[in-house]
C-alpha cells in the first residue's frame, strides 16, 4: 500500500451552431466545429495517450491499470469523425487493465432535475459501453463529480453499483483524508472513492507551470509524493479530464515522458501498486463515514455547483429543459428525444456561466462563445424551436 | 485645456468626457483652465457657470452660481471665444450658423473685444467656411494663453488643434493632444481633407497623444503615421449618477417593450442598421417601440427610412434630449442598442447601464473593448442584432444578469482613473526637454 487509482474523464460536447430566433430548421448542431475539435483532440490527445496506456499496459505486464469514463456524446462523435480512436479504446478494453465507469450518457445535471431521466441516462451508458467494449460498469461517477448523500440513495436504488467516485473535498472531509475508503452515513454498501486532488491537480493543472516551486516535476519525485501516503492511507485516487495529456498540457511540456515514467517509478517501492477503482473496493474496508448534506463537485476552488447554477440564465435554463421532459416524451420522436438529451450536456450551462468571465481565465479557454450571454441566447432559441416541434405534434396527436 | 463643449452645452460625448475629466482633475488639485468655443448667447443667464469670454480676462474671478460646481470644480476656469464652433457640425449648417452670426454681429456690438484690429480681421475672415473660423478660434486661445500661466496645454478634437499648436508655438509649453475621434469615425472613408490635415498636422505636432481606446490609437498609427510609443490610451470614465440598482423598475408593468437609440443621427452612428433591425425584430414580436433620441444631419433620411420600412408607427423620435428627459428615456427603456459604424469610445452605453439598462454595442467601438457584461454585435449585422434584440425582451434572467453584472461593472470605470492617466502623460512631457 498505497493503491494508485487512477480515473480519466474522456468526454467532449457536442457544440451548438449560431443559432437565431430566426432560423425555422432542425439543424441545432455545429457538425464542421464538433468534427474539428473531435478531430483535434483524437490527434493530440486520445490516440497518442491510448497508445501510450497500451504500451505501459503490456510493459508492466499487467500491473498497470487505469480507468476510464467516456461519455455516450463523446463516443457517437468518436465513431462519426475518429472512428480509430473507438478501437484503441477497445484494444485497452481487451487488455483486462481497463476498468469502464458509468455515468450519464449525455454528460448531464439530470440528477438534480430529474431522477427518472438520471436513471434511463445511465442504463443507456451502461449498455453502449457493454455493447462496445464488452465490460458492465460497477462504479459510477456524475457528471462534474456532483456529489451528495441523495446521490449514494439513488444508485444504491439501481441495483447495479458497488461505488460512487468524487470530489475529496475538504468540507466534506473535515481535515480527514482522501485516500481511505468511505461510506455514506445512510448506506453501508456503496463505497465512495474520494479525489486527491492535491496530487491530481499536480499533474492536471500544475505540471507546466513555471511559477510553481515544484517544477520540472519529474516521476520520480511525483512518486515519492505518492509513497508518502504509505501508512496513512489506502490509496491514492488521481482523477481527471484525460485531455490533461496532449490537450490541457501540450506535449512540449513533457507529459508523455513523465506518464512514461511514472509506473515504473511508481512500483519501485514494492509497497505501491496499481489498482482500478472496483479492484479497490474489492480489496479494502471502508474506514469511515463522510456526510455530504448538500452538493459537491470538482469545479473550480469553491467545489460547488455555481460553474453551472451561479446566475439566473444558468437556472431558467436548466428549469425550462427539464420542464419539457414530459412533452418531449409523450411525443414519441426518437429524434426530438435526442436532440433535447443533447442539450442536457453540462457543457452548455457551463459556458453561460459569469463567474469569472471578465477576468479571462480556464472559464474562457473552453468556450466556444464570445460571452455568457451569447451562449444564453443560444441556447434559449435552440430550445424555443424544440418546443414549436413538441407542440405540433402535439396538435397532430389531439386532431 | 482647448475643448469644444461644456455642459449644459452638449451635443454629445465630448462635453461630457471634458466634464467628467476635468471634475476629476479638479479632485487631484490639478489647475485647469478650459477655453471655449462658443457663439455668446443671449440667454447667457441659464448658466451654471458663468463663462468668461475673451473680454473678462482681467478680472480674475469667476462666480459660480451652484454650491455644487464650486466644490467640484473649484481648479477649474472656464474661459469662452466668440466663436460660432460647434462640434459635429457639418460645413453645411456651419455656413448657415455663420450668416446668422454676422448677421447679429450687424445689429449688435461683438462682445469679442481681442483689439479692435482682430475684430476687424475676424470679421473680414467671415468668409462662411468653418476652417477659416478654426483659425481664429486658434488666434484668440493664443491671446488668452499669453495672460495666464500654465504647463501643459491640452486639446480635445481636431478644431482645437491649430489653436493647440499655436499657443504650443508662443508659450513653449508642450501639447497633448486628446483624441475623441477622428475624421475616419465620423466620415467613414469620404474624409474631408482639410480636416485630415489639421488633424494630421496636430498629431505630429503634439509632444503626446491621448487616444480614448486601442480601436483609436490604430486609427492614428496606421491611418496618421504616427509612432505607437507618442499614443497613450486613456479610457473614459462615468459619473455615478444612479443610487445603485434600480430593482424597483422591474416591477413596472408597461404594455410595450422598448427598445432604444441614443445619440447623434449621423452616419457614423449607423441609425439604418438599428431601423433595419427593428424591422425583423418586429417580423417575430409585435409589442415592441424602438425609440430614436437624438438629433443630427440623417434625421431626416431616418425617418423616412422607418417610413419606407413600415415601422413607421413602431418608431418614435424624440429629437435631442438632455438632463432629465435622457433620464426618463433610459427609465423606460428594455435595451440600450448602440450600433455605431465607427465609434472611438461611446460613453452613452456607460451611462445606460449606470441606469440599469441592459446594452448592446457594435463591435466597432471603443467601449467594447473594456465592458465584458452587454451584448456586442457587427454594426452591418442586422439579423445579430435583431436575434439579441429578441432575446433581451423574451429573457428576463438574461436582463436581469446583464443588469447586474453591467452595473457593477461598468463602476470601476471612473473618471478618477483617466485623469491620473493624463496626469502621468502631463508628467512625461513636462520632464522631458522639449526638443525631443
Amino acid at each position: 500500500m498505497p493503491s494508485v487509482c487512477f480515473y480519466f474523464q474522456v468526454h467532449q460536447p457536442c457544440r451548438l451552431r449560431h443559432y437565431t430566433v430566426f432560423d425555422k430548421d432542425h439543424r441545432y448542431f455545429d457538425e464542421f466545429k464538433n468534427k474539428s475539435i473531435c478531430r483535434k483532440v483524437a490527434n493530440k490527445c486520445y490516440l497518442p495517450t491510448n497508445r501510450l496506456i497500451l504500451d505501459l499496459i503490456q510493459k508492466h505486464q499487467g500491473r498497470f491499470k487505469v480507468a476510464y469514463s467516456v461519455t455516450g456524446v463523446l463516443l457517437e462523435q468518436l465513431a462519426e469523425y475518429a472512428p480509430e480512436v473507438i478501437s484503441t479504446f477497445d484494444a485497452l478494453a481487451q487488455t483486462g487493465c481497463v476498468e469502464f465507469l458509468a455515468e450519464t450518457y449525455y454528460h448531464s445535471l439530470s440528477f438534480l432535475y430529474s431522477r427518472n431521466e438520471f436513471r434511463e441516462q445511465i442504463q443507456k451508458h451502461s449498455d453502449t459501453i457493454q455493447k462496445m467494449f464488452g465490460y458492465t460498469p460497477r462504479v459510477f461517477r456524475n457528471t462534474e463529480l456532483i456529489y451528495s448523500n441523495d446521490l449514494t440513495d439513488a444508485i444504491e436504488s439501481m441495483g447495479v453499483f458497488d461505488g460512487i467516485i468524487t470530489e475529496g473535498a475538504d468540507r466534506i472531509l473535515g481535515g480527514r483524508s482522501p485516500n481511505f475508503i468511505y461510506n455514506s452515513p445512510r448506506n453501508q454498501r456503496i463505497k465512495l472513492l474520494l479525489k486527491n486532488y492535491a496530487l491530481s491537480d499536480d499533474i492536471a493543472f500544475r505540471f507546466s507551470n513555471r511559477g510553481w516551486n515544484e517544477w520540472p516535476l519529474m516521476a520520480g519525485k511525483y512518486s515519492d509524493w505518492v509513497s508518502r501516503v504509505n501508512g496513512n492511507g489506502y490509496v491514492v485516487n488521481l482523477f481527471m479530464d484525460y485531455e490533461t495529456f496532449g490537450e490541457h498540457q501540450w506535449k512540449d511540456t513533457g507529459i508523455f515522458d513523465f506518464m512514461h515514467h511514472l509506473p515504473e517509478e511508481i512500483m519501485r517501492n514494492p509497497d505501491n501498486n496499481f489498482k482500478t477503482p472496483s479492484e479497490v473496493i474489492a480489496s479494502y474496508p471502508a474506514t469511515d463515514v463522510v456526510d455530504v448534506p448538500g452538493l459537491i463537485s470538482w469545479a473550480d476552488t469553491e467545489r460547488d455547483l455555481s460553474a453551472w447554477l451561479g446566475n439566473s440564465m444558468q437556472s431558467n435554463a436548466l428549469h425550462e429543459l427539464y420542464r419539457m421532459e414530459p412533452n418531449i416524451k409523450q411525443a414519441k420522436d426518437e429524434k426530438l428525444l435526442n436532440d433535447w438529451r443533447k442539450l442536457q450536456t453540462s457543457d452548455h450551462f457551463y459556458y453561460m456561466c459569469t463567474k469569472y468571465f471578465a477576468d479571462g481565465d480556464v472559464h474562457k479557454y473552453f468556450n466556444p462563445y464570445d460571452s455568457p450571454y451569447d451562449s444564453y441566447i443560444n441556447f434559449m432559441n435552440v430550445m424555443g424551436n424544440l418546443e414549436t416541434r413538441y407542440k405540433k405534434k402535439e396538435l397532430v396527436n389531439s386532431k | 485645456m482647448l475643448g469644444w463643449e461644456f455642459p449644459p452645452f452638449i451635443s454629445g460625448g465630448l462635453g461630457t468626457a471634458c466634464f467628467g475629466l476635468t471634475k476629476a482633475m479638479s479632485k487631484l488639485g490639478l489647475e485647469v483652465t478650459f477655453v471655449l468655443p462658443r457663439p455668446v448667447s443671449s440667454g447667457g443667464e441659464s448658466v451654471h457657470v458663468k463663462m468668461r469670454t475673451p473680454a473678462d480676462i482681467n478680472y480674475q474671478k469667476i462666480s459660480l452660481e451652484e454650491e455644487e460646481y464650486e466644490r467640484n470644480l473649484k481648479n477649474i476656469k472656464i474661459k469662452m471665444i466668440d466663436s460660432p464652433l460647434r462640434p459635429y457640425e457639418t460645413v453645411e449648417s456651419f455656413k448657415h450658423e455663420i450668416e446668422e452670426l454676422i448677421h447679429a454681429k450687424q445689429t449688435r456690438c461683438s462682445l469679442l473685444h481681442i483689439s479692435e484690429q482682430s475684430k476687424a480681421e475676424a470679421v473680414g475672415h467671415y468668409c462662411g467656411d468653418m476652417h477659416s473660423e478654426v483659425q481664429r478660434y486658434a488666434a484668440a486661445a493664443v491671446r488668452l494663453a499669453m495672460q495666464d500661466d500654465f504647463d501643459v496645454i491640452h486639446a480635445h478634437d481636431w478644431m482645437t488643434y491649430p489653436a493647440g499648436i499655436a499657443v504650443a508655438a508662443v508659450s513653449g509649453r508642450p501639447l497633448v493632444i486628446h483624441v475623441h475621434s477622428t475624421e475616419f469615425d465620423r466620415s467613414g472613408e469620404h474624409v474631408n481633407q482639410t480636416i485630415y490635415d489639421i488633424e494630421r498636422a496636430g498629431m505630429h505636432a503634439a509632444d503626446k497623444i491621448i487616444a480614448v481606446s486601442y480601436l483609436t490609437k490604430n486609427i492614428i498609427i496606421s491611418r496618421y503615421g504616427i509612432t505607437g510609443d507618442k499614443v497613450e490610451v486613456v479610457y473614459n470614465g462615468v459619473e455615478r449618477n444612479g443610487n445603485g440598482l434600480n430593482f424597483g423598475k422591474i416591477g413596472i408593468n408597461k404594455d410595450e417593450k422598448i427598445v432604444l437609440f441614443l445619440g447623434r443621427i449621423t452616419m457614423q452612428k449607423g441609425p439604418e442598421y438599428f431601423l433595419g433591425a427593428a424591422k425583423k425584430v418586429l417580423e417575430v414580436m409585435d409589442d415592441v417601440k424602438f425609440v430614436m433620441a437624438g438629433s443630427g444631419d440623417m434625421m431626416r433620411k431616418t425617418v423616412e427610412l422607418a417610413a419606407e420600412l413600415g415601422i413607421g408607427s413602431k418608431v418614435l423620435f424624440t429629437g435631442f434630449l438632455r438632463g432629465e428627459d435622457v433620464r426618463r428615456v433610459y427609465e423606460m427603456a428594455d435595451l440600450y442598442v448602440m450600433p455605431s459604424v465607427s465609434e472611438p469610445f461611446g460613453i452613452a452605453p456607460l451611462e445606460a447601464l449606470n441606469h440599469d439598462v441592459p446594452v448592446l454595442i457594435s463591435r466597432q467601438s471603443g467601449v467594447s473593448e473594456v465592458l465584458t457584461h452587454v451584448l456586442k454585435a457587427d454594426f452591418w449585422d442586422i439579423n445579430e442584432i435583431a436575434n439579441k434584440i429578441v432575446a433581451v425582451l423574451k429573457y428576463p434572467p438574461l436582463r436581469m444578469t446583464l443588469k447586474e453584472h453591467g452595473n457593477f461593472e461598468v463602476r470601476k470605470l471612473k473618471w478618477e482613473d483617466a485623469a491620473q492617466r493624463c496626469l502621468a502623460v502631463y508628467n512625461q512631457v513636462v520632464c522631458e526637454p522639449a526638443c525631443v
